[in-house]
């Protein structure tokens, strides 16, 4: 299978394309554990960020859930997120 | 990077220490991975009790193993027999049972996988590489946060005398998707 509709074909064991990528990941696992969450309160913000962009890479999309997630909970006031969103391009 | 502001903000809160993270980082790196699944499924193919215990609730008999934890609860196994052969699919997004597979690999999660696994299966599954007879059926399950989907595959022929280390050695994280047979 080839063109752009070709399944990634790598079968490696190599989980993380970038380390930021793992960070990511552990960051929410641990921001839900130090909120006292359930997982689905961040995955169901996953789900939504991935359906609302389907073309954005995987692990960016669980950076804007777990930002999302720490706003909607109070964790984190959305000024202190706004330069990082600015610096990043992101309109939303 | 952004990740990595987000990153110093959450440490500055006390929301998440950077050491937390290094800890959480190295276990999926170094020590999840699809060798408990494959665990679990050797231990199916040589014990029947298992066997039959696992295929009625999957989370209870991994947990027998000392697999569990975030995303690997809800967890649902299913045979392949020489009629049918299961495939794992996310059409949402991953969900994924990490404890017993790791993290999810890239295909996975890309939207030509997503997609195209529940429409077109046999197709999607001859160009990764595995032809199926037309005689066998093909059950595609969509994985979601309600039910994570494990596939148990068929013993091969020819290891009889295999132990059960042997035998978890056989078995990929593809097979346990249902994209590969061991």
């Amino acid at each position: 299978m080839r063109g752009p509709s070709a399944l990634p074909r790598d079968n490696g064991e190599l989980v993380f394309a970038a380390p930021w990528e793992g960070r990511v990941l552990a960051m929410a696992i641990g921001v839900v554990q130090s909120l006292d969450l359930a997982w689905d309160e961040f995955r169901r913000r996953l789900i939504a960020e991935i359906a609302a962009n389907s073309g954005r890479p995987y692990y960016e999309c669980w950076l804007a859930a777990l930002e999302r997630l720490a706003i909607e909970l109070g964790a984190l006031r959305p000024e202190e997120l706004g330069e990082l969103s600015s610096s990043a391009g992101r309109s939303g | 990077m952004r990740a990595a502001a987000l990153e110093a903000l959450l440490a500055e809160k006390g929301l998440v220490s950077p050491e937390f993270i290094d800890s959480i980082v190295a276990a999926y790196v170094n020590d999840i991975g699809p060798m408990n699944g494959a665990k679990v499924v050797a231990r199916a193919w040589v014990d029947r009790e298992y066997r039959q215990r696992l295929l009625a609730d999957g989370t209870a008999a991994i947990a027998e193993l000392g697999f569990g934890g975030p995303e690997g609860e809800h967890m649902v196994v299913v045979e392949n027999t020489p009629e049918v052969h299961n495939v794992v699919v996310c059409t949402l997004c991953s969900c994924y049972p990490w404890p017993v597979l790791g993290l999810p690999p890239n295909w996975y999660k890309s939207p030509p996988y997503r997609a195209r696994m529940v429409r077109e299966p046999r197709n999607v599954l001859a160009e990764i590489g595995l032809d199926l007879p037309e005689s066998v059926r093909i059950q595609v399950w969509d994985s979601s946060a309600e039910i994570r989907y494990l596939v148990l595959p068929e013993r091969p022929r020819g290891t009889d005398g295999m132990s059960q280390e042997e035998l978890a050695a056989l078995v990929t994280r593809d097979a346990m998707i249902g994209v590969a047979r061991p």
